[in-house]
């Protein structure tokens, strides 16, 4: 039995023409959505076909994927941190009959690069977890499939990042998206087990997880040690059910998304910046999410007609000021958009800079 | 196969441009029984609204702590082939490069073993195989491991599966080897990955330069961003071909410096840079990729904290060395490691964040402890209150 070999090196993965010109890149160009060129400084180039999937793959589908890259890229591939396929050939006579048999055995599109909208980065929801507050790739597709056009043509004024993630947890990192969805809980754990509550959890440990001391300690009439909730200091973040499976937080009506706008994590023109509140609870209304698809779309719409050439939507806002985006946008401003957590009082207004 | 019109909700999500996921769960059932319970289970799930899978359920592998997510459906009886249905998560190759070759053996381990059903890949890095019952967990560890050469990433609290951005495999930005930092940390701390030493997770992913392309500011405890000292390199030639082809250079790159570092002379036809003011954003080297690149002089700036929301926030990472040297073997960089974690562990109260405890304690404990001195390039000013001693 083998244990503690680590993944395989890298170098064994890579492709001839990047060993050859590793850390030798000298530019590259985007030919036109999906489509890269790499130049190396000894004049050797790399054409790279970034392909959208749906992150979910079937084992026949990746073995299909492999046959596309047996057949034009000599036996390498990758996938992005958006999960992304990229395929990569050297002779450029390949590019079109390749984007071609991606197009007939696939069926996935090539885009996504530039002022497009990547990939969606998202979680596993309703498929494989048991702390969600929404489904993931039900909204994700959802919403690909509205906002397709975006992902295969260069429409917008610059890159526009979004992800999802099915609770506060945010295994997907989306809060530093220009566009993060996030499922919500906005009920208390309603339904205790406090049958099982010793056998599942430690008191102690699950009073320590409530960052506003919403749990306390309870015994049952007959006896039981358990604890309960103060609805009113609960905010929902579900990080006792984290710690003890005996406090269940979903709720069918409760549970819905949130969606943040404005963040980024690259330090062009601005420094990296977190996403800010524009709708606090959309319902989940499966399959298809209506309701969070035409927010999102809205968005979308709103900051490609009025950004600026090159500006990403954060610093959009930020130039222009919230009180303009929730006009244009038409999204109502509430006392859930002030912020009452950790940091709030930085975000109050301390001058009269006002567009009145 | 699922019985057609058993799963309407689900097979409206066939329909449309964008790739859909539940055809590769259907995909995946025309072989094993698992999918297709999956795909009911989903079903029910988009009917009620909540999810059906129970809270966690401990499984592994002989001598790990981590590596399989335990998921037991909360309705067996109605879902027999997914009432156990584990997930391992698999380490990726640095910057998820893949021979078919290798792909194909992972995807003939998992035919034999799980469900069929992966995901390339999982938000922290590693490739995910979704779902297989308890019996299969250690012969398909046996299999990666033996015969595909693959090991398993990190969960729980451990070293969280580093990871890195492509680098200089294919990117001309790269100012550090992110590759090869990325598998030569992976390799160290193997122990640290496997067998939970901590009282909870911590991440170290590794961008090649300040576009961040792996969100490493944002999600990791330690990021390390690439970045240069001294002046970018600007090619004056292939400037004037951007501006000769038309590119409107004063609007799109010298007005959008951040600290107006950049001037365009249109009579001399020059860019001048005044490097003293330059702080390394990426916005003209971006825009003008065939004329500007970075300096000569690389390495990287090393933050910490970085995490999501849960549970006091979210937070981006903080700067702690501006410029470190990184070259094989990376001694600086992993003796930095061991002392942050060796504070982090003395410290830290259970499920405790390197930045909450930072908070919770104070950068200038933090510093102390781990031997770094304090700079002012690790805050965006000095303190504003007189409660200094």
């Amino acid at each position: 039995m083998a244990t503690d070999i680590g993944p395989p090196d890298f170098r064994a993965m890579l492709p001839e023409v990047i060993k050859k010109n590793y850390g030798k890149w000298k530019y590259h160009e985007i030919l036109r959505p999906g489509v890269l060129k790499h130049v190396s400084e000894d004049g050797d180039i790399l054409y790279t076909i970034r392909v959208g999937s749906p992150r979910l793959l079937a084992i026949d589908t990746v073995r299909d994927i492999c046959d596309i890259a047996d057949k034009f890229c000599n036996g390498h591939l990758r996938f992005t941190s958006r999960h992304n396929i990229e395929f990569m050939v050297t002779d450029e006579s390949k590019v079109e009959p390749l984007i071609q048999e991606i197009r007939n055995k696939l069926g996935f599109p090539v885009g996504g690069t530039g002022r497009c909208i990547s990939n969606i980065v998202h979680t596993q929801g309703w498929i494989h977890c048991h702390t969600p507050a929404t489904d993931a790739s039900g909204v994700v597709k959802a919403i690909m499939d509205e906002l397709y056009e975006y992902f295969v043509e260069e429409k917008l004024p610059a890159k526009l990042r979004i992800s999802e993630a099915c609770c506060g947890n945010m295994c997907g990192a989306i809060h530093c998206s220009d566009i993060g969805i996030v499922g919500m809980h906005t009920r208390p754990p309603s339904r205790i087990d406090d049958e099982n509550f010793l056998t599942w959890c430690e008191i102690p440990t699950t009073l320590a997880s409530c960052p506003t001391a919403a749990i306390r300690r309870h015994t049952t009439e007959d006896g039981k040690k358990t604890v309960r909730i103060i609805e009113e200091r609960c905010m929902y973040c579900g990080n006792c059910y984290t710690v003890c499976a005996a406090m269940p937080i979903a709720h069918p009506e409760g549970d819905g998304v949130a969606i943040f706008v404005g963040g980024k994590v690259s330090n062009a023109k601005t420094p990296p910046k977190f996403p800010r509140l524009a709708s606090p609870w959309i319902p989940n209304n499966p399959p298809r999410w209506p309701e969070v698809v035409s927010a999102v779309k809205n968005i979308v719409e709103v900051y490609a007609k009025h950004a600026r050439k090159g500006e990403r939507l954060g610093d959009w806002i930020d130039r222009v000021g919230w009180p303009t985006f929730f006009r244009l946008t038409g999204i109502p401003f509430t006392e859930k958009h002030i912020d009452d957590f950790t940091g709030a009082l930085a975000t109050y207004r301390t001058s009269t800079h006002l567009k009145l | 196969m699922v019985e057609k019109g058993k799963t309407p909700m689900l097979d409206e999500l066939e329909r449309g441009p964008w790739p859909s996921f539940v055809r590769e769960i259907k995909r995946a059932g025309r072989k094993k029984e698992a999918p297709n319970d999956l795909l009911k289970q989903l079903e029910l799930s988009y009917k009620d609204k909540v999810t059906h899978w129970k809270h966690g359920g401990v499984v592994g592998v002989r001598g790990y702590g981590g590596g399989v997510i335990g998921r037991y459906s909360d309705s067996p009886e109605e879902f027999p082939n997914i009432a156990a249905f584990h997930t391992f998560r698999v380490n990726q190759p640095s910057g998820w490069f893949y021979t078919t070759k290798a792909l194909r053996q992972i995807c003939d381990i998992w035919e034999r073993f799980g469900s069929g059903l992966t995901n390339f890949h999982g938000s922290t890095g590693d490739l995910i195989l979704l779902g297989a019952p308890s019996e299969n967990i250690q012969p398909c560890f046996d299999a990666l491991t033996e015969e595909a050469g693959f090991d398993l990433g990190g969960s729980a609290s451990v070293l969280r599966t580093p990871s890195a951005c492509v680098g200089p495999a294919r990117c001309e930005y790269a100012c550090i080897d992110t590759l090869d930092l990325c598998n030569d940390i992976t390799h160290t701390f193997q122990d640290y990955i496997h067998r939970p030493h901590w009282g909870y997770k911590f991440k170290i992913k590794i961008s090649g330069c300040p576009n961040d392309c792996v969100a490493a500011i944002a999600r990791a405890d330690l990021p390390i961003v690439g970045t240069w000292r001294g002046a970018l390199r600007i090619d004056q030639d292939a400037v004037r071909e951007y501006v000769n082809n038309g590119f409107d250079i004063e609007n799109e790159v010298v007005r959008q410096c951040p600290t107006e570092a950049l001037e365009w002379d249109a009579n001399l036809k020059e860019l001048r840079l005044r490097a003293e003011e330059c702080v390394r954003c990426m916005h003209c080297i971006n825009m003008m990729p065939k004329a500007l690149r970075p300096g000569v002089e690389k390495g990287a700036t090393i933050l910490i904290g970085g995490k999501a929301p849960l549970v006091k926030g979210a937070r981006l990472g903080w700067v702690l060395i501006p410029f470190m040297k990184l070259e094989p073997p990376y001694t600086e960089l992993k003796d930095l490691l061991e002392r942050i974690w060796d504070w982090w562990d003395e410290h830290a109260m259970t499920r405790e964040r390197v930045a909450e405890l930072i908070e919770r304690l104070g950068m200038a404990k933090f510093l102390k402890a781990i031997g770094i001195e304090p700079c002012p390039e690790m805050v965006w000013q000095p303190r504003t209150n007189a409660f200094i001693f």
